[in-house]
């Protein structure tokens, strides 16, 4: 049997508006093998963040299970909680938010160590600290530097060997990459997976960008205003996309060459709203095959070949 | 050897820009050239801070004055020197004779006025005809850009991102100008979204017969809507040529750089092949090729001058002086 | 190739610029003229506040009476002249430093401690607690702030210390509204959700990541309020409330002087004088600080 890292079980976060309650993560499932990247994409208000943020409990979930490494999570006190997150990490967005603009590189990347008192020698500090940099391609003079002192690549750096410091087993990414130039990109994708095949990282990969997951990734599973519609192996869901959204949205993705030109689905109108979504498919108002039965029924996610998942009604029918 | 163009609506020479701050100079154009002929598309690659929008933002004339200061070269936009004209003549001139679409659609609209209202704005402005006359064409703008005439009377918070960068469009093209600037015009949409948007504005382009230069980081926009394609690097087109000659016979280190960044939807598992290190500082430029310091092929030659243009067909130069050398080829081409 | 490493390397030293943030502000805010001005009157006002034993003696000059010398106008003997009881008027401003700079700063030290605590209690955790809390500032901030210092002044008794208290809790409300907005901006930063990531708990997050984060507008605020609360020891001694003679405090020596406004002006004139420019020189640096504290003016 495969050796599962993570099990997300009818994961469900809704939130409270005043327009109604807003679906924001709707009964999500799916398992993630030890040492694997799973790539979560979809487009803006799909839910991937608010999935990435529940199982690292910085949004306590409405429902559903985390199992990690065999224990659900969502049941540990403030406590088990703290030592927990030694286990799993977070790499953000935005190199620019997510570091205090007053405190140092060194500051910032001994903070893990420190708080939960791994290395509480402040001499040993310093020296796994330099380590760390090391690791993830940071020059030693920049130690005592201030974030805004440096650009979006760097940035991005700092945050990841403050996610490796506490020696992380799985670290979710969200979208590490979509803040940066192209040419820094490449230097951060490539680090990233040095980095997995050295430490044996599990990861969780958040973004819109398909190509991205699709050079990353060995699973993608596509989301849809607060659903996973489709999952399977990059390969196969690249080759065979079955789900119409996920078509639509390969189709959309402009290619860099003059050779390959895809035949491109475009989507009438835009994502609908997550409040009090109707029943039946969500993606059934902007779907060219949608017939009654997506309006009116909502899809199960099945297996249609070995670890190829859809919902939708029309599988099978072309 | 370079051919000659005719029928120019842009042509731009040896233009400088330089901003002046309280920390140095920053060197953000240094010696553009862009020829553009009628009804064509020109896109512009570069990373952030490659001088592009500064570049666009010259043609209005509206890179902002202090810092800003167009140090030398000319613009002359349909034979009108853009840098020389008096304001009131420069005023007629953007939203009539060229138009800008930003980044941001969500900070380009007014949000206390309907987004009818800020279309039939522009054409009033522009063109002499009566209240009612206008709020009919902006009624009409709407619809070409694929929203309905009734939501003429709706607020841009009522919209969504991909809608009001829509209403953007509209706005842009309601006075029918000749140049269309675009600066990242879907960077801030989703991947869906923009297949409309780029669908909607290559449809509008071929109807209206506008010139435009499309500046994007994304060379599979470029792919998709440009016929020619300059390359920007540190405030220098480093690479010139048609869509073919970009990206079937790339010449210049950078632009391979880029490709190589790029994961390829073919190769699924291919390493990337980064470029090494960082954009230099702005205000402090290497003396030589400014992108020597990053580049696999350096020379010693390489740090000491700025390379010339070097013309290698009708359509297409590079500047880079290891093709002084015979025989001389990127690992791209090889391949 | 040799040449391209030694450039490279002499452009990635360029690229980052070594400057602390301390350095950084300090570096904009000595470009800014009349904030340093300001600093400088300061700088006098509190060496001369500290000093002040040393250039006039309490018992002898500054409290001591001479009706023989009343009313003198300035002179070689008496730089700004004498008061109504023949005192040295330069030597009871030097004095009278020391009182208006230490209610001054106690009292904003006071405000600052309890706005600052309910304020950053109700952005952090916001809900109920926000609610209640903040609707108790309102009833407060209803209230015009010198009469709640008077209030409190008469109700305790004229003392120094009252006095202090009393300016201290008439602005609390200013202080807890802005750290609680500066809180409540900080909060939902990245960087404390970074935090709560590797597993710092609210205490933690509050003390390394919310205050210094929130330090720019109170710090501003701090340089500001010290002006307006020398301004209201001033107003309340001169009602009566504040310091009781002999003390010297510049408010309740305007007050005695009104009464010989026109035949001896600078009874009045000199501590109106002082008043002033402290509170230009407190201004000043606080607009000044404002600038150079803001991230957005950063090129």
């Amino acid at each position: 049997m495969a050796d599962h890292i993570l099990e997300v079980k009818h994961l469900k976060k809704y939130f409270n508006t005043p327009k109604g309650t807003l679906h924001a993560v709707d009964d999500v499932n799916f398992t993630l093998e030890r040492g694997k990247t799973l790539g979560i994409v979809g487009e803006s208000g799909c839910g991937k963040s608010t999935t990435g943020r529940s199982i690292l409990r910085l949004i306590e979930p409405t429902s559903g299970e985390v199992i990690f490494n065999g224990e659900d999570i969502l049941k540990k006190d403030k406590k088990a909680m703290r030592l927990l997150r030694r286990e799993m990490q977070l790499i953000f967005q935005d190199p620019y938010a997510s570091l205090d603009p007053r405190k140092t590189v060194s500051e910032i990347i001994g903070e893990p160590l420190k708080l939960q008192k791994l290395v509480p020698d402040p001499k040993a500090r310093e020296k796994k600290v330099r380590e760390l940099m090391e690791v993830v391609g940071l020059a030693d003079r920049l130690i005592n530097t201030y974030p805004h002192e440096l650009d979006g690549g760097r940035r991005q750096r700092i945050g990841i060997a403050r996610a490796l410091a506490m020696e992380p087993k799985m670290i979710i990414c969200d979208e590490p990459v979509s803040a940066l130039d192209v040419s820094i990109q490449a230097q951060i994708l490539n680090l990233m997976q040095d980095l997995q095949e050295q430490m044996g990282l599990t990861y969780i990969f958040i973004t819109h960008d398909l190509s991205v997951v699709n050079h990353f990734a060995n699973d993608i599973a596509v989301m849809y205003l607060g659903q996973l519609i489709e999952k399977a192996p990059s390969e196969l869901l690249f080759d065979n996309p079955v789900h119409p959204y996920t078509q639509a949205l390969l189709s959309a993705i402009p290619v860099p060459s003059l050779k390959k030109k895809r035949e491109r689905v475009i989507l009438k109108g835009e994502i609908s709203s997550p409040i009090n979504p109707k029943p039946g498919c969500r993606f059934a108002a902007r779907c060219p095959y949608a017939t009654e039965q997506c309006r009116s029924q909502e899809p199960k996610l099945v297996e249609i070949e070995k670890n190829h998942f859809v919902a939708c009604h029309k599988v099978g029918e072309n | 050897m370079a051919e000659q163009k005719k029928d120019l609506v842009l042509d731009i020479k040896d233009l400088v820009i330089h901003y002046e701050t309280d920390d140095g100079v920053v060197e953000a154009v240094n010696g553009i050239d862009i020829q553009l002929e009628h009804g064509k598309t020109l896109g512009l690659v570069g990373e952030t801070g490659s001088g592009k929008t500064t570049t666009a933002l010259s043609i209005l004339r509206l890179v902002p004055d202090p810092p800003g200061v167009i140090k030398s070269g000319s613009i002359k936009l349909d034979g009108k020197d853009v840098l020389n004209l008096p304001v009131a003549e420069l005023e007629a001139i953007r939203g009539n004779l060229v138009s800008m679409i930003f980044q941001d659609p969500m900070t380009s609209l007014n949000p206390v006025l309907t987004v009818g209202e800020q279309i039939a704005e522009v054409i009033a402005l522009h063109e002499n005809i009566s209240e009612k006359e206008a709020q009919t064409k902006a009624g009409d703008m709407l619809e070409v850009v694929g929203i309905p005439r009734e939501r003429y009377g709706e607020y841009p918070h009522q919209f969504s991102g991909g809608m009001k960068q829509r209403v953007v469009i509209a706005m842009a093209l309601a006075c029918n100008p000749k140049l269309l600037l675009a600066d990242e015009p879907t960077t801030a949409l989703d991947v869906t979204i923009q297949a409309q948007v780029l669908e909607t504005m290559k449809k509008l382009r071929e109807q209206y017969g506008s010139a435009m230069i499309m500046i994007t980081h994304d060379l599979g926009i470029i792919a998709e809507v440009c016929d020619e394609v300059s390359v920007v690097y540190a405030g220098q087109i480093v690479e010139h040529g048609t869509l073919e000659d970009i990206f079937e016979s790339t010449m210049h280190p950078y632009t391979e750089g880029l490709f190589g960044s790029l994961p390829n939807i073919e190769e699924r598992k291919a390493r990337l092949q980064p470029i090494t290190g960082l954009m230099p500082d702005p205000t402090n430029l290497p003396k030589g090729c400014c992108f020597a310091p990053r580049c696999k092929y350096c020379t010693e030659n390489c740090a000491k001058s700025r390379p010339d243009k070097k013309w290698v067909s009708d359509t297409h130069y590079v500047r880079c002086s290891r093709y002084e050398e015979p025989g001389f080829q990127i690992e791209r081409r090889g391949q | 190739m040799e040449a391209a490493k030694i450039n490279g390397a002499v452009q990635e030293g360029g690229a980052v610029k070594r400057r602390g943030q301390a350095g950084e502000i300090w570096r904009r805010l000595k470009k800014n003229k009349m904030a340093m001005a300001g600093l400088a009157v300061l700088v006098l006002l509190i060496l001369v506040s500290i000093f002040a034993d040393v250039l006039f003696d309490y018992n002898e000059i500054v409290i001591k009476q001479d009706t023989s010398i009343r009313l003198q106008g300035p002179s070689g003997a008496h730089w700004l002249g004498t008061d109504e009881f023949g005192r040295d008027i330069l030597a009871r401003l030097v004095h009278g430093s020391r009182v208006s700079l230490s209610v001054g700063v106690i009292a904003v030290s006071i405000s600052l401690v309890i706005g600052g605590a309910l304020g950053a209690i109700a952005g952090f955790y916001g809900g109920k607690t926000d609610n209640l809390i903040m609707r108790f500032i309102d009833i407060l901030l209803a209230v015009p702030s010198l009469l709640l210092s008077i209030t409190i002044v008469s109700a305790l008794g004229p003392s120094i210390f009252n006095l202090m208290l009393a300016i201290g809790v008439s602005s609390v409300p200013s202080y807890a509204r802005i750290v609680r907005a500066s809180v409540l901006t900080v909060k939902d930063q990245e960087y404390v959700e970074a935090a709560r990531c590797i597993g710092a708990n609210n205490f933690e997050i509050i003390v390394s990541h919310i205050i210094p984060n929130c330090m720019a507008p109170i710090i501003v605020q701090v340089s500001l309020k010290v002006a307006s609360a020398i301004l209201s020891t001033s107003g309340l001694s001169f009602l009566g409330l504040g310091i009781k003679a002999p003390t010297p405090e510049w408010g309740a020596m305007l007050s005695g002087g009104r009464a010989y406004l026109r035949n001896a002006p600078h009874l009045t004139l000199f501590p109106g004088l002082a008043i002033i420019i402290t509170i230009l020189a407190l201004n000043l640096l606080g607009d000044g600080l404002r600038d150079a504290l803001d991230p957005k003016l950063k090129k």
